[in-house]
């Protein structure tokens, strides 16, 4: 007995054309016309923000073309910086950044998993907000009090104790020799470090509050320890989402400037001693830029800058991708 | 039937049981040991900006332009000033910019061109400051001729712009879709409704992305290199080159004289406590004014 059903049906799907044909009387004339100028305006807002990034790129592709047509892909593979002599290579700043980085990354990676394991794995719920809170307090930092900090008590700390102490002990390896100076590619690469944790741990805090309860009870329930817990049930599957985590602090650490140029030693040479100085392609920017005479100079700098825009785009990308696919796609979980 | 053997296997501890729960002990230490690790230095920095720096502020500081080298006393007023200048500057072009964007994002977005401006706006989100500087130079500065107030200024409103956009999209988005449609039900045309009901409804959340944007370019010296400059003068004309705190921190910091250094620690400790300030007055104003409940 479904007489009655499909009758209904047509009755509410014949409705919205009704109620299409009620809205101008509804609203009025005068709320169409603010509307539309309302959505106009608004959608001038959307678009500066996409003729921002237009902007930025098309500055940056532009003015960087008389350095592009004087030295090409070999501006990348050139070790000299001559600005009197006009003849630029970006290797040295290059391989500053990508060390400095990597180094920050190296020291930041297993203190902030650390940390965001302990915060909430661990640790009693009482304290898992003031933690977090603090870790953040690092974040809100500006970057040039980091580096006044660095300047004053991280690099005499590091060139009276720790870099004697790595030259002792590590000297061997090459990578601890010289004269600890204290201003080195190490000091950057722990005041950088410092600079991502708070990054890192708080989107791999989040990561790991999304891995489900029950891989964690399955975990227990099979006897593991509560390490045992957290590396099989936790940081397996949370694998993507940290990946992500630490992709994004490696684009601060790629883009950071201030802090960096203020211990590094902005010397454009490659050395594999960490004790030594060197120079990043941001830190370059921060000091030659405003100083830049001559249109190849400017340009060289300029490019400098597109390389580094461009870098940390792809990173930034990947990184969100990551995280993504962890705190909202599928794919993580049907792997795990 | 009780067997007693099988009751004895089950209490006693296998060796393997034992180094397994070592191993978790242990990891329970390193996990400890990375706090501690990690809190350190952001104790280390604030008891040392505050122990440097309380015994360098002093009236002089606050309210002296910068003294040349090897004259003692001076001070960063200039530069308060010229700071608070420039981020003025940067509201005011960067704040309904990014709110409009924010909600055009929220009630027009929900389609591949909005996906395109929120990716968009991600993107700019993760671009170094020190390219933005360069940026606001070519546009600003080589236009003018000159360093410029200005130049800052545009600088730190497209670093403001995505944070802004991005958090008020999420706050009205929070909004309930019913109020929205109470409203259109009552006649009221949808641009009204979106100002005096969502975006109003949504307020406390909207003021916190901007305060958040705030204090993130609030501290921010990179962009500032090459764009307002820096100057030891007074200067509130948005066309010429001006001071700004972190500007002088750094030059100070950096510089070889000990006045300057200490200097540069009171006007770090200056830099914090008015973003500090700045962020916790306008929360306290829109939760007590707006929203008593909120």
């Amino acid at each position: 007995m479904p007489a009655p059903q499909p009758v209904e049906a047509t009755k509410v799907s014949n409705l919205p054309p009704a109620g299409r044909r009620a809205e101008p009387f509804l609203r009025g004339s005068r709320g169409e016309t603010g509307d539309r100028v309302f959505k106009v305006a608004m959608l001038l807002c959307g678009l500066a923000v996409l003729a921002t990034l237009v902007l930025i790129v098309s500055e940056l592709v532009l003015r960087s073309g008389p350095s592009w047509h004087a030295f090409g892909f070999k501006f990348f593979a050139g070790h000299d910086w001559d600005p009197v002599n006009e003849h630029f290579g970006a290797m040295p700043f290059v391989y500053g950044t990508l060390v400095s980085s990597l180094l920050a990354l190296l020291i930041a990676v297993p203190l902030s998993i650390g940390v965001a394991v302990f915060t909430t794995e661990m640790c009693p719920k009482a304290l898992r907000g003031p933690l977090s809170f603090f870790v953040e307090l690092l974040a809100a930092i500006p970057s040039v009090v980091y580096g006044l900090w660095a300047i004053f008590i991280l690099v005499p700390i590091l060139s009276n104790y720790v870099e004697p102490f790595l030259a002792r002990t590590l000297g061997w390896t090459g990578f601890f020799e010289g004269p600890p100076y204290g201003i080195s590619m190490l000091a950057a690469g722990i005041i950088l470090a410092i600079m991502i944790i708070p990054i890192i741990s708080s989107i791999t805090r989040e990561v790991l509050m999304v891995v489900p309860q029950h891989q964690r009870e399955a975990a227990l329930a099979l006897g593991a320890t509560r390490w045992e817990m957290i590396r099989v049930g936790v940081l397996r599957n949370a694998r993507a989402g940290i990946m992500g985590g630490i992709i994004l602090g490696l684009g601060r650490a790629l883009g950071e400037t201030m802090a960096v140029t203020m211990v590094i030693g902005n010397r454009p040479e490659i050395a594999k001693s960490l004790f030594a100085p060197g120079y990043t392609m941001a830190s370059v920017l921060a000091n030659e830029f405003s100083e830049a005479t001559g249109d190849v100079y400017l340009s060289a700098l300029i490019e400098i800058g597109l390389a580094l825009f461009l870098v940390t785009i792809v990173v930034n990308a990947l990184a969100r991708l990551l995280v993504w696919t962890v705190t909202r796609g599928q794919p993580s979980r049907a792997n795990a | 039937m009780p067997d007693p053997t099988q009751t004895s296997a089950l209490h006693t501890v296998p060796p393997i049981a034992l180094r397994r729960r070592i191993t978790d002990h242990v990891m329970t230490g390193v996990a400890v040991l990375t706090v501690i690790l990690v809190l350190a230095p952001l104790f280390a920095i604030f008891a040392y900006l505050v122990y440097r720096g309380v015994g360098s502020i002093n009236w002089a500081f606050l309210t002296q332009t910068p003294k040349p080298v090897g004259e003692a006393g001076g001070g960063m007023a200039n530069a308060i000033v010229g700071s608070a200048f420039i981020l003025a500057l940067a509201s005011i072009l960067g704040v309904p910019v990014g709110v409009g964007a924010g909600i055009y994002l929220a009630e027009y977005g929900r389609n591949r061109f909005g996906d395109v401006i929120r990716f968009t706006a991600d993107v700019l989100n993760g671009v170094p400051s020190i390219v933005i500087g360069i940026v606001a130079y070519a546009i600003v500065v080589l236009t003018q001729k000159h360093f410029s107030a200005l130049a800052g200024g545009v600088a730190l409103a497209i670093m403001m712009i995505p944070t802004i956009t991005r958090t008020t999209e999420e706050m009205l988005l929070l909004v309930p879709q019913a109020l929205r449609e109470a409203a259109y039900g009552l006649g009221i045309p949808r641009w009204r409704t979106t100002l005096s009901i969502t975006l109003r409804t949504a307020t406390s959340g909207v003021i916190t992305g901007i305060m958040l944007a705030f204090a993130r370019v609030a501290g921010e010296t990179a962009p500032l290199l090459f764009t307002a400059f820096g100057n030891q003068f007074w200067n509130l004309r948005a066309d010429q080159p001006t001071a700004a705190l972190p500007l002088q921190i750094f030059n100070y910091a950096i510089s070889p004289y000990d006045e300057w250094h200490r200097q540069a620690w009171a006007g770090a400790l200056v830099l914090i406590i008015l973003i500090v300030t700045a962020v916790s007055a306008v929360r306290f104003a829109v939760r007590r004014g707006t929203f008593g409940a909120a």
